[in-house]
């Protein structure tokens, strides 16, 4: 069991599918699309049965093997602009160079969800094509609808209608003066600047200002000033309620990195998704037995749990299904599960795709491939967030049992314990010291029921105790 | 080695007028670069050997600046101005045997030393280190921890002056080293070959050389007081560093000063009357050094818009900004600010300089020159003996093509016609990182393929591609250079990048020596430098014409 999560959380990063939903809501089709449009990286393996989406994600694209994030240099095309397949849209500025991106499909260029000079991470949505001229507006509506999640600045809470002390101070039409940086802040936090109050010189609005009015902290601290009343015009009782609590003295506040961002993110978005667990407890003997077999051969117990998994789930495909929009599902043609992993202080999740076709070898060849990749920041996309199902296992570390957060986007997922001696009663009232795990496994139950899970639990445990069919 | 030796000695010392300097010189230095065999070689090393025997001959005679070769005149020449245009002037004409005198009625050292190009880089020497400083990231990338930068305003303007100090002392010195008289007080035109300097001295002089500069341009409507209206002078000095400054035209000056109050923690409005920022350099360059110097920066602008109206802060009001639109002339907007910055360009200083006494008349204040720098009088003829260099009949308002002007025209009043190709002169803005450039941009080499009829091809290279700007943690940058593929001619070279500035010489002297891109690429660059840049462009470059097989100095030196 070599590489697995140490967190209890297991949000897949930056899960660019699950932050941006639209597809399913423009074609009432049942299965909304996924993913398909990326440029000029190579385009996911998967096919998912389903009506093809009219709307298009364009996606970051991995211009070089090193790139982990791109930053929009400038877009070619404007919104609304007619695309034909093989021209220039944007351009990308990698760690290496900038360069020019092209579509693979027509359309039109409906939405710039990242804009230029803004940068992204490997994967995201950048922008929106639509297939016709009639879905641009519709696809316009989905962008604006959605806080442009993919930027790596995480979005903070909107501008909460802030107490409006310096009416009082500043009556008349006076207009908003804000300084250059406090500008730039507003867009950047998506504050209306029109709502801030200024408290700088001449009543103009500064950086801190916008802070204030994002509910951020100061991104520099310097010695806590000491909170002078003077300083606002009208210092209101409110500002103090809204503010957090004080920090205690000496506290540090350390801004999210960018895998932090995209981990709270998705672990926000989780809240939304109606969740249930349901435990199982499996008898590992016989998989412990074959695992000492074919560890020699470098199979790792990774490989076989996934494998397991990805069985259990080619009998149970609703577990594998994954619902969007609360109003349709869709049943994944492959199954991929991806493994969480903790790896340099964050957390990924690497998919091995088709875990129920390849054999056990192919399979831990494929993870350790993928482990290699994501310790050298080198995954691409498709390598991280195609997941149609996921696997967490904290077992090494003695964790008996453990519940895991669903990764937004996806139907279930499995957190696995550790296998621990455990006595027995058996029917006849014998006891015995046998090796049990605690699988535990939380789902949507949206769409996957108690006994849906509780059927694929089943399997699963039939599988692992009798795992012969695991080396077929 | 042994044979390269006394093969390369005796080749040399064959071309050399001058024995014992040539074996002198013959370092094993010169000697290697013979024994590659490359295209430099002979003939450019001997030229170099002869200028330097006519140096010391100079510095012999310098004790006594010489006697006027025409005994009727005071002086050979008499240079009017002692900023850097004059000052090489001076220098290159005590060189070639010539009495010169020179006239300040300020300080010597003009705008260059005093209250431009020098203390400026003293002050950005300054934000350079503090940007990094700043920067945590980039000081993380490093392993660095340093805790929070701060600087004492009076210590950074002290560094600025005591560096302007230093400088005007060296100029200075020099000159009085080299024997050239220099008169103090204000000079002027009496009539042909007389000028007046001072109270009512007056003196005779072959040749004058008028080289009195510019001061800032400041558009009107615009009330100057010297605290939150400023020009380029005042802010050189330091006195504050306002919270937010306006700095109003967004040239090598605006732009060079919002790397240092940026830097220093003011943020920056721009105001730009052309609809882009940065007018004036090549349009990719300017695309790029906006998303690297303007955007992540505490700075926003306002284009395509005039400021009509500037009134310094008073009576409890900040300083107020009208802008109005750059085409239609129609009031688009006020702003309000801590201090503004005038940075719209310089003007002529050619007031008070008795032109009308040889019947010249400036034009918006330049004096008129032909390419020879000679002075064009209100009838278009020329006037003998006298001429113009620098900021004051505004060719290229450069310290440095002002000093090659007065070069040219040492050369031209002692006996060697030169006319000096402005496209080979480089330009350079020391912001972080720096901008420099010579010759065409595209669009103006685009205009002029069209116009004569041939090819033009671009090579770029990224600073990105560059081990030793990446060991710096530098890899923001762009290199680009304009060319004939046709015959391997370098039309312009653009570089965006860490010490652009010095990288562009090899494509200016390239250019100026007329040198080839397929006989530049054979040559060597050291490895790890950020010459290689430079290196990468000439060896991107698709030329047809082969490399020539005899070395184009040769070419180049007749």
């Amino acid at each position: 069991m070599a590489a697995s999560s140490s967190f209890l959380s297991t949000a897949s990063l930056s899960n660019p599918k699950s932050t941006i939903s639209f597809a399913s809501s423009v074609s009432p089709a049942p299965i909304p699309s996924l993913r398909r449009v990326v440029f000029r990286s190579p385009s996911s393996h998967r096919r998912v049965t389903t009506v093809r989406s009219k709307i298009r994600e364009i996606f970051m694209p991995a211009l070089s093997s090193t790139m982990t994030e791109g930053k929009i240099v400038s877009w070619i095309k404007t919104e609304g602009e007619k695309l034909a397949k093989g021209e220039s849209v944007v351009v990308v500025e990698s760690d290496k160079a900038d360069m020019d991106v092209e579509t693979f499909y027509d359309g039109y260029l409906a939405a710039i969800v990242v804009g230029e000079g803004e940068t992204a991470p490997v994967g995201a949505a950048i922008g929106l094509l639509a297939e016709t001229e009639a879905e641009i507006e519709e696809a316009k509506n989905k962008a604006a609808s959605k806080p442009s999640s993919s930027a790596v600045v995480p979005s903070p809470p909107p501008a909460t209608s802030s107490p409006a002390p310096a009416a009082a101070a500043s009556d008349g039409p006076r207009k908003t003066v804000a300084t250059p940086h406090a500008k730039k802040l507003a867009k950047q936090h998506k504050v209306d600047i029109g709502s801030v109050a200024g408290t700088g010189p001449f009543g103009r609005i500064t950086a801190s200002d916008v802070e204030a009015a994002a509910g951020i902290a100061p991104t520099v601290t310097p010695p806590p000033p000491p909170p002078s009343p003077a300083a606002a015009p009208a210092p209101t009782a409110k500002a103090t309620t809204t503010s957090s609590p004080p920090l205690l003295p000496d506290a540090s506040i350390v801004p999210f990195t960018a895998v932090q961002s995209a981990v709270s993110k998705n672990m926000i978005e989780s809240l939304s998704v109606p969740t249930f667990r349901v435990g199982y407890p499996v008898n590992t003997a016989a998989l412990d037995a074959l695992y000492e077999k074919v560890k020699p051969k470098g199979v790792t117990m990774t490989a076989l749990l996934a494998k397991a998994a990805g069985m259990a789930l080619a009998q149970h495909p609703v577990v594998n299904a994954s619902c969007k929009d609360g109003k349709s599902f869709s049943y994944n043609s492959n199954i991929n599960v991806a493994v969480a992993v903790a790896i340099n202080g964050g957390l990924i999740t690497p998919v091995l795709q088709d875990a129920d076709k390849l054999d056990l070898y192919l399979l831990s060849q494929k993870w350790k491939e993928l482990v290699g990749k994501a310790r050298s920041k080198q995954l691409q996309p498709h390598e991280y967030n195609s997941g149609t199902f996921t696997l967490s296992n904290l077992g090494m570390f003695g964790v008996d049992r453990f519940d895991a957060i669903l990764p937004p986007g996806q139907g279930a997922i499995m957190a696995v314990g550790a296998s621990k001696p455990t006595v027995v009663a058996d029917k006849d009232g014998f006891f015995s010291v046998k090796n049990k795990m605690l699988v535990n496994v939380t789902a949507d139950h949206r769409i996957v029921y108690g006994a849906d899970l509780a059927a694929f639990l089943q399997t699963f445990a039939k599988i692992v105790e009798n795992p012969d069919s695991l080396t077929l | 080695m042994q044979s390269a030796f006394s093969l390369s000695f005796s080749q040399s010392s064959l071309t050399l007028p001058n024995r014992p300097l040539c074996s002198s010189n013959a370092s094993p230095r010169n000697l290697r670069r013979e024994a590659f065999g490359f295209s430099p070689s002979k003939q450019l090393t001997s030229c170099r050997f002869q200028v330097k025997s006519r140096r010391i001959e100079v510095s012999a005679a310098a004790g006594g600046n010489g006697a006027p070769s025409n005994k009727s005149f005071d002086y050979d020449l008499v240079i009017i101005g002692a900023g850097v245009g004059g000052h090489g002037a001076a220098l290159h004409a005590v060189e070639k045997g010539l009495k010169t005198a020179i006239i300040e009625g300020d300080v010597v050292g003009g705008t260059c030393v005093n209250r431009g190009c020098v203390p400026s880089k003293a002050l950005l020497a300054v934000s350079g280190r503090m940007r990094e400083l700043q920067n945590e990231h980039h000081m993380k990338s490093f392993g660095l921890q340093v805790s929070a930068a701060g600087y004492d305003r009076q210590g950074v303007a002290d560094h600025a002056n005591n560096l302007a100090t230093k400088i005007r002392n060296n100029l200075t010195n020099s000159m009085k080293a080299l024997g050239v008289d220099i008169l103090t007080g204000f000079g002027s035109v009496l009539g042909p070959q007389k000028v007046k300097y001072g109270k009512d001295n007056i003196i005779t002089a072959k040749d004058i050389i008028i080289a009195t500069g510019s001061v800032p341009f400041v558009p009107k409507g615009i009330e100057v007081d010297g605290k939150t209206v400023i020009t380029s002078d005042h802010a050189l000095k330091l006195e504050s560093v306002p919270d937010w400054i306006a700095i109003v035209g967004s040239g090598y000056i605006g732009l060079e000063f919002s790397d240092v109050y940026t830097a220093l923690g003011s943020e920056v409005t721009f105001i730009e009357a052309l609809d882009q920022l940065m007018p004036g350099f090549d349009p990719e360059i300017s695309k790029l050094a906006q998303r690297v110097l303007i955007n992540p920066r505490k700075i926003d602008y306002h284009t395509g818009v005039f400021a009509s109206k500037i009134t310094p802060a008073k009576d409890g009001r900040p300083v107020m900004i009208e802008l109005i639109d750059a085409k239609t002339k129609e009031p688009k907007d006020t702003l309000e600010v801590d201090a503004a910055l005038i940075a719209t360009g310089r003007a002529p200083f050619t007031n008070g300089l008795g032109l009308e006494n040889i019947n010249v008349a400036t034009q918006r204040g330049f004096i008129p020159v032909d390419e020879r720098m000679r002075v064009i009088d209100g009838n278009g003829k020329l006037v003998p003996n006298l001429y113009c260099i620098g900021d004051a009949n505004g060719k290229l308002m450069l310290a440095h093509a002002a000093s090659a002007q007065g070069i040219s025209v040492v050369e031209q009043v002692t006996g060697r016609d030169h006319v000096l190709n402005h496209l080979t002169i480089p330009a350079a803005c020391f912001t972080h990182p720096e901008i420099s450039m010579v010759g065409l941009t595209e669009p103006q080499a685009r205009e002029k393929a069209e116009k004569e009829g041939f090819k033009v091809s671009i090579a770029k290279t990224s600073f990105k591609a560059n081990t030793k700007a990446l060991a710096e943690n530098e890899g923001e940058g762009l290199a680009k250079m304009i060319y004939r593929p046709d015959n391997g001619e370098i039309l312009g070279v653009h570089i965006f990048g860490l010490h652009a500035a010095d990288l562009i010489h090899e494509a200016s002297n390239a250019i100026a020596l007329g040198t080839r891109i397929q006989d530049i690429k054979l040559a060597v660059h050291a490895h790890p430098t950020l010459s290689e840049v430079v290196d990468e462009l000439f060896k991107a470059a698709k030329v047809e014409s082969p490399a020539s097989t005899t070395p184009q100095s040769v070419k180049a030196t007749v």
